[in-house]
């Protein structure tokens, strides 16, 4: 009764988040997406035809027994990937979102009031700071927060014992709209595996393990192009992060699986993308032959295995991580790397970061645009990956607390904000876009609750 | 309730703008498109379908057919409709509206004319108007059923008739057949309903180069 329950109410929470979504202008995108994809699969192609590498090859039976047997350790692994390259990296993609244009947007050659004064120049409706003040209401002075009322000055009686308690008792009471607010607030570390699982409604039953390793077998049967991408991936970004690097396994064996995973392309229904598609060899053409390369539909970029990386903090089970990850992925992550005009897609996320430094900090957006260093040009590799490989660990999951619990990323966008007006003093005094950038190349010490809360309720405006 | 679609003959969109056209540099903010039912007489409308391309507000006028011998007067059925709520931003702009019977201010019997009426102040649009307008009238209704008077008017409860020699009690069986079906219903519910994801053809997953359609 309760699989029933739980599966029904993640129906909804699915048909819930199809409504919310809002329209997808079908003019702006399909031309603007069309062309992208278009470059992506051209690359793909190129390579593979470059190299004499196929997309897909089925492995022979002693190189299958062979990886079967390195399965936990496959990052002992060192094949030789000096000739394989990313498909695209966040910069590329930003691109492609700074020539995103409206034709019926009177745009005019010469520098007028329509022109924005930032890189995006499509007018999406986006939320200013009273309308952000009301949406993230749980973050205001006088609430309690995880990440700044449990720090060691602060006696535990105040809010601390009786957060912890509340927690408890949503996890006892098995209630994912009340985990969801409870989150809002910050999640103790003890608990928030389970509270984000009962969140997202993954519960583990013995059919997810079963179809985790049927994934599995499809991956040691056959060999993918793409699966070179993630292990470059990987050794380039999960692997030189001191945080991560432990995990660089379990990395390959969430990623690998999920890029054989068909349920995925059930996020296509909602997202402006389409999975790209192929033909089986001598068969071009024919429909019955049509399949989706990769099978799950997407085609992983620079970086993507960083939104893996803090989930294995949480989640030491390989099939649990697995489950974790797709469903973040279907709600939230995909959002970040493809064009929509959705409030949680990256180019309004993108547009709310620069409108959010215009109207409150307009001597350093403007300083900064004179030396030629766009902040969105900086900023935007953050909000692609969430944050994630660019904050210390425990404040990147108390970042994802708050994702979770608000449903929405436009917090990522804020907080991209926030450091840029902690920092103001010192990027007024830059010259160029290189010494910005240095200014903000670390951002492990930080502390993303009171960055937050100061930004959002504490800055005269 | 079913609803046929009227086949109108939408006049060119005129544009109203204060001042002398040719000269003034902005764009009108007004625009009137007149639809007419030519090849149909006055009918109840039922609902007003269109996709929005960029229009902030809508107002709709209607003419009258009025059996008296008085001229048809036009009357305001839908004064300022927002379709955008922010005419800056792209919210709303390219949505599909329904605007039904029971949205407009007066009675839509007899239509004979209407008048679209279509505002937006922003200037940072080149264009706006709507598209694929449709309008529909009530369509024939459904025949009222009349009920079986058996399924109305229930029989008084019977006496069963007595028992054959031989057969079980029918209480016992259909209390027995009611476990069964209990234990089907149980076993049918458990089923999952996880797919088993099958991406390649027949074992096969031999691919081509990525097609670009």
């Amino acid at each position: 009764m309760l699989q029933e329950e739980s599966d029904l109410s993640l129906i909804i929470a699915h048909i819930v988040q199809k409504l919310k979504s809002s329209n997808l202008y079908a003019q702006l995108e399909r031309q603007a997406w069309g062309s992208w994809e278009k470059r992506i699969l051209k690359s793909l192609n190129s390579m593979c035809s470059e190299l004499s590498i196929p997309l897909a090859r089925k492995r022979p039976v002693g190189e299958q027994k062979e990886l079967l047997s390195k399965w936990n350790e496959m990052g002992t692994d060192e094949p030789d990937l000096s000739l394989f390259r990313p498909v695209y990296a966040p910069k590329d993609f930003l691109e492609v979102l700074i020539n995103l244009r409206n034709p019926n947007y009177e745009n005019g050659d010469s520098l007028s009031f329509r022109t924005h004064l930032g890189l995006i120049q499509v007018p999406l409706k986006v939320k200013d700071i009273p309308e952000l003040k009301e949406f993230f209401v749980e973050l205001s002075l006088n609430t309690g927060q995880l990440g700044i009322d449990d720090s060691t000055q602060v006696p535990p009686e105040l809010f601390e014992n009786e957060h912890v308690r509340i927690g408890q008792k949503v996890l006892a009471e098995e209630d994912s709209a009340a985990a969801q607010q409870y989150v809002r607030q910050g999640s103790p570390t003890a608990l928030r595996a389970e509270l984000w699982a009962l969140i997202l409604n993954i519960s583990s039953q013995p059919e997810d393990a079963l179809y985790y390793e049927q994934l599995k077998t499809n991956v040691i049967q056959h060999d993918l192009l793409v699966d070179s991408l993630i292990y470059k991936d990987v050794k380039l970004t999960a692997s030189n992060d001191d945080y991560y690097f432990v995990f660089e396994d379990y990395l390959y064996q969430v990623l690998l699986c999920f890029s054989r995973d068909t349920s995925v392309l059930g996020h296509f229904a909602y997202n402006s993308a389409s999975p790209p598609k192929s033909y089986i060899r001598g068969k071009l053409g024919l429909e019955e032959y049509a399949v989706f390369y990769p099978p799950n539909g997407v085609i992983p970029f620079h970086g993507f295995s960083m939104y893996v990386a803090p989930l294995c903090f949480l989640y030491h089970e390989p099939f649990k991580l697995y489950q974790m990850f797709r469903e973040m992925y279907v709600r939230f992550f995909f959002r970040l790397h493809s064009i929509s005009s959705h409030p949680s897609g990256i180019v309004s996320l993108c547009l709310l970061f620069e409108t959010l430094l215009q109207t409150y900090l307009p001597q350093l957006f403007y300083h900064l645009r004179e030396i030629g260093a766009q902040p969105l040009r900086i900023s935007f590799k953050w909000m692609v990956r969430a944050f994630s490989g660019y904050l210390a660990t425990d404040q990147l999951l108390l970042l994802w607390d708050r994702i979770l619990g608000y449903n929405s990323l436009e917090i990522l966008a804020v907080l991209a904000a926030a450091v840029f007006a902690f920092r103001a003093v010192n990027l007024m005094e830059v010259t160029s876009l290189a010494a910005a950038e240095a200014v903000l190349a670390d951002l492990s010490t930080l502390k993303v609750m009171p960055l937050l809360q100061i930004f959002l309720f504490a800055t005269v405006t | 309730m079913s609803r046929v679609s009227v086949p109108y003959h939408m006049k060119g969109t005129v544009a109203l703008q204060v001042g002398d056209m040719r000269n003034s540099q902005g764009r009108p903010g007004v625009q009137v498109i007149d639809v007419t039912f030519p090849s149909t007489k006055p009918f109840e409308l039922q609902e007003i379908m269109f996709k929005n391309y960029y229009t902030a507000f809508l107002s709709i006028r209607v003419r009258q057919d009025t059996s008296m011998h008085t001229p048809a007067k036009w009357v305001t059925c839908l004064r300022n409709y927002c379709l955008m709520p922010d005419p800056h931003s792209e919210e709303g702009a390219q949505e599909y509206v329904s605007l039904f019977k029971h949205q407009m201010l007066c009675d839509m019997a007899r239509v004979l004319e209407l008048r679209l009426i279509l505002r937006q102040p922003s200037p940072l649009w080149l264009s706006f108007t709507v598209e694929e307008l449709q309008v529909y009238q009530e369509g024939p209704k459904s025949p009222s059923m009349t009920f079986p008077k058996w399924l109305s008017h229930p029989a008084p409860c019977e006496q069963p008739t007595p028992l054959l020699e031989g057969l079980p009690d029918p209480g016992r069986v259909s209390s027995e057949v009611q476990q069964m079906w209990a234990l089907t219903e149980m076993i049918r519910a458990s089923q999952t309903s996880t797919r088993i994801g099958r991406f390649d053809v027949d074992g096969c997953y031999d691919l081509n180069l990525l097609s670009y359609t």
